[in-house]
């Protein structure tokens, strides 16, 4: 059955009354700050059930005895956490006669990009949960996935349907003392998505969610769980755009992703949150937490296209637990301007035979600083571990910086491990060349680093590779005088 | 007329190159530019290029009948100026396929026309492909990356008969090639030559003029054109070198 733009009107129309959404679009914003009874009030807003409070009050006292960490390589004014409102609603609930109605200026970001919300819908098999600030607007694709048995829904409601499986898996990877922003997530969560894949299926399309922050001066807190059970696997895309601002946002996501024995999980993601203007101004900080476990036999990949935020500190990992169970991180991050990034990931190698691979792509233009920080540990049950590393730069100008922090912890001296690193430079002889073939300065650029980037953006889903590769452009814009 | 260049100077790094360079070229003809090493006819390719190391202190050159001093390099070769490169730059993980599809776009951008549809893109690359006798699996390689000295050329080739220039400048294209290879890019330039372009051929040797039949064959020495002759020129090049005209130049003054 082909799920029509119709289709979607009308469930977009029900879903209305389901969240409650009448004429009146005010947003409705909690006073700022944060102590014991705001956590309370946001777990009573949802709804929630008594464990989950608890859950949330403990994550919130290990918190206030946690130190924002230090040791990035970024500089930026640590936020004032008190400064914060930690819930509020969508502020202006559109009337979704039509998908274009969706948000003007999410559509207007999806228009620059050339790919609408709605073309994407029609081009491809792809179930779109919008997350508009902190509350899940529309979930479509539901009945498809479920006669598969296939669970997709905002979080807030899997807490309420499927307690066991929240109860089992939250923070089962992402422990709620993991690490300050990860505490501070756990406390105060919004929403996000919640994703299980039934034993043995296959999941029949790329489930996807689009992440925006809609109001000024309010944290976004998302988490996401995605549970593949054994033999089961899903592709999972992730992407967020958020609109220009002032002020500086704070964002700390929380992802956890959970593939038991013989099970596949891919995670794509673009990132493109408001990066701040060409002065350095503004921008969202992107604190994220993003870890897999893996058991025997299975595989998650990350795959990431970093071009936002003011500031990015995401280590997307993998634990390799089970044997035989293989982590991928494919990465390009790019930086212009002001911006700064210290990205990477982990393999933690401790079954016997885990594989893992790490392509990460920097790119780094105007003032900004591009680090790559990546752990590979072998322990010492972990026979016969491999892993490859390659950590590549490019630089645009003279003023902005590539920096490769790889930490390598070997215990186990059968462990076979390769890193490479190259930089390099965008030269004018190569923007000559292309100009001299009609093709200008802004369009040489993007396509030197798409060939850059090429092993990446491959890794991504094709209609997610399209708007990467723009995206790539659109950050660069301006790069060059 | 397609080209015409009067009184050309220029300088690089504070260098002076080119002084006082002429020369005329009209559609339909094959020029040849000859001279010493160092004498500045890559220099000259570039400024016609646009390449903006390049400082043009005195002079003109007009394309079709206009200036176009003020253009930019892409702007230049959307009016029709193609350059062979002598050393065509790399570019990693940007196919050959890809490079020229990008590179056939902008300039139907630059027109007003709207991309060109797959299927003549694809029907148009093999057609030129074919008459270069390039293995398709070549085409999906990266730009240059890895290309001997010859596949870098027959590559430039294969852009040249892709984009139909109106100017196509071959910056010592046969260096590199070996004799099939030479005849087949020869062969292959020949066919590309029609009543409305021009070609400017910069060659050491005789070899490619075998092929490439000039109709003028001009020396540039210490940057400028200081002997115009017809195809024989060469020949004689060949057989005696530059010294006879440095002579010449100095029994003048
Ligand atoms: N960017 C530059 N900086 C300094 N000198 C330069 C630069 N480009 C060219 N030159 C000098 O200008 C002179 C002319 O160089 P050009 O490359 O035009 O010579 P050519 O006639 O093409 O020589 P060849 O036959 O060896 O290719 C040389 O002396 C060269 O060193
Ligand atoms: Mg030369």
């Amino acid at each position: 059955m082909k799920y029509t733009e119709d289709d979607l009107k009308e469930e977009l129309k029900t879903k209305q009354y389901e969240y409650g959404f009448y004429s009146d679009f005010e947003s409705e914003t909690f006073a700022k700050g944060l102590n014991e009874d705001v956590v309370r009030a946001i777990s009573k807003k949802k709804n929630e059930p008594e464990w989950m409070t608890n859950w949330r009050l403990e994550a919130y006292r290990g918190w206030t005895k946690m130190k924002e960490p230090e040791w990035a390589n970024v500089k930026y004014q640590k936020p004032n956490f008190q400064e914060i409102a930690y819930y509020s609603a969508p502020k202006k609930n559109p009337k979704l006669n039509s998908i274009d109605e969706v948000d003007p200026d999410m559509l207007a970001t999806f228009e620059k990009l050339g790919i609408s919300l709605a073309e994407q819908k029609r081009l491809a098999n792809v179930a779109v949960d919008i997350v508009m600030d902190s509350v899940s607007v529309a979930t479509t694709f539901k009945k498809t996935l479920a006669e598969k048995g296939i669970i997709f829904m905002p979080i807030s409601e899997a807490i309420q349907e499927y307690p066991e499986l929240i109860k089992k898996y939250m923070g089962s990877v992402v422990p709620t003392t993991d690490n300050f922003y990860a505490a501070l997530n756990s406390a105060v969560f919004s929403d996000g998505s919640f994703c299980y894949i039934p034993k043995g299926v296959k999941c029949p399309m790329e489930l996807s969610t689009y992440f925006r922050i809609n109001e000024g001066g309010t944290g976004q807190f998302e988490r996401t769980l995605v549970i593949a059970d054994k033999g089961s696997y899903v592709s999972y895309l992730e992407g967020c755009t958020a609109p220009q601002r002032d002020e500086n946002q704070l964002h700390a996501a929380v992802v956890e992703l959970i593939a038991l024995d013989d099970a596949e999980i891919k995670y794509s993601t673009v990132q493109n949150w408001f990066p701040g203007d060409a002065n350095g101004k503004g921008g969202v900080f992107n604190f994220v937490t993003k870890r897999g476990l893996c058991e025997t036999n299975a595989k998650i990949s990350w795959t990431q296209v970093e071009t936002g935020s003011a500031i990015t500190w995401k280590y997307p990992s993998c634990i390799l637990k089970g044997n035989n169970s293989v982590g991928e991180f494919y990465s390009i991050a790019v930086t212009n301007h002001f911006q700064q990034a210290d990205t990477g990931t982990k393999m933690i190698h401790l079954g016997k035979n885990t594989k893992s691979t790490i392509i990460s792509k920097g790119i780094s233009a105007g003032k900004s600083q591009n680090s790559y920080r990546g752990l590979v540990q072998i322990n010492s049950r972990a026979e016969n571990a491999r892993n490859f590393s390659q950590c590549d730069s490019l630089l645009m100008g003279n003023e902005c910086g590539a920096h490769t922090f790889p930490y390598i912890e070997v215990k186990n001296n059968t462990a076979q491990i390769e890193h490479e690193a190259t930089t390099s430079k965008i030269g004018e002889d190569q923007l000559f060349y292309c100009n001299q073939r009609g093709i200008n300065n802004e369009k040489a650029i993007a396509l030197i680093v798409n060939g850059f980037s090429k092993e990446v953006l491959n890794k991504l889903p094709m209609e997610f590779a399209v708007e990467a590769q723009k995206l790539l452009e659109i950050s660069l814009e301006g790069s060059v005088g | 007329m397609i080209l015409k260049i009067n009184n050309l100077h220029s300088t690089v790094d504070g260098k002076t190159i080119l002084k006082g360079l002429n020369i005329e070229v009209k559609a339909g003809e094959v020029h040849a530019i000859m001279g010493p090493n160092g004498s500045g006819k890559s220099t000259l390719a570039n400024i016609i290029a646009g390449k903006e190391d390049y400082e043009v202190t005195q002079g003109t050159i007009e394309l079709n009948g206009e200036n176009i001093s003020e253009l930019s390099p892409e702007e230049r070769a959307h009016a029709g100026v193609f350059l062979s490169f002598q050393y065509p730059v790399e570019i990693p993980g940007v196919s050959v396929t890809n490079f020229i599809k990008t590179s056939i776009n902008e300039n139907r951008k630059a027109r007003g026309l709207e991309d060109m549809p797959a299927k003549d893109m694809l029907q148009k690359i093999r057609e030129k492909s074919e008459l270069l006798e390039i293995d398709r699996k070549f085409l999906s390689r990266s730009l240059n990356e890895g290309f001997s000295g010859g596949e870098k050329k027959r590559n430039e080739i294969f852009q040249m008969a892709m984009l139909e220039p109106k100017l196509a400048i071959l910056d010592e294209t046969d260096s590199g090639l070996d004799i099939d290879a030479l005849r087949i890019v020869a062969n292959g330039v020949n066919k590309l030559k029609s009543k409305d372009n021009a070609v400017i051929v910069i060659t050491h040797y005789q070899r490619l003029l075998d092929y490439i039949v000039p109709d003028f064959v001009h020396v540039l020495y210490d940057g400028k054109i200081v002997k115009s002759g017809v195809a024989s020129l060469a020949l004689e090049i060949e057989a005696k070198g530059y010294d006879w005209i440095k002579q010449e130049l100095e029994n003048l003054v």
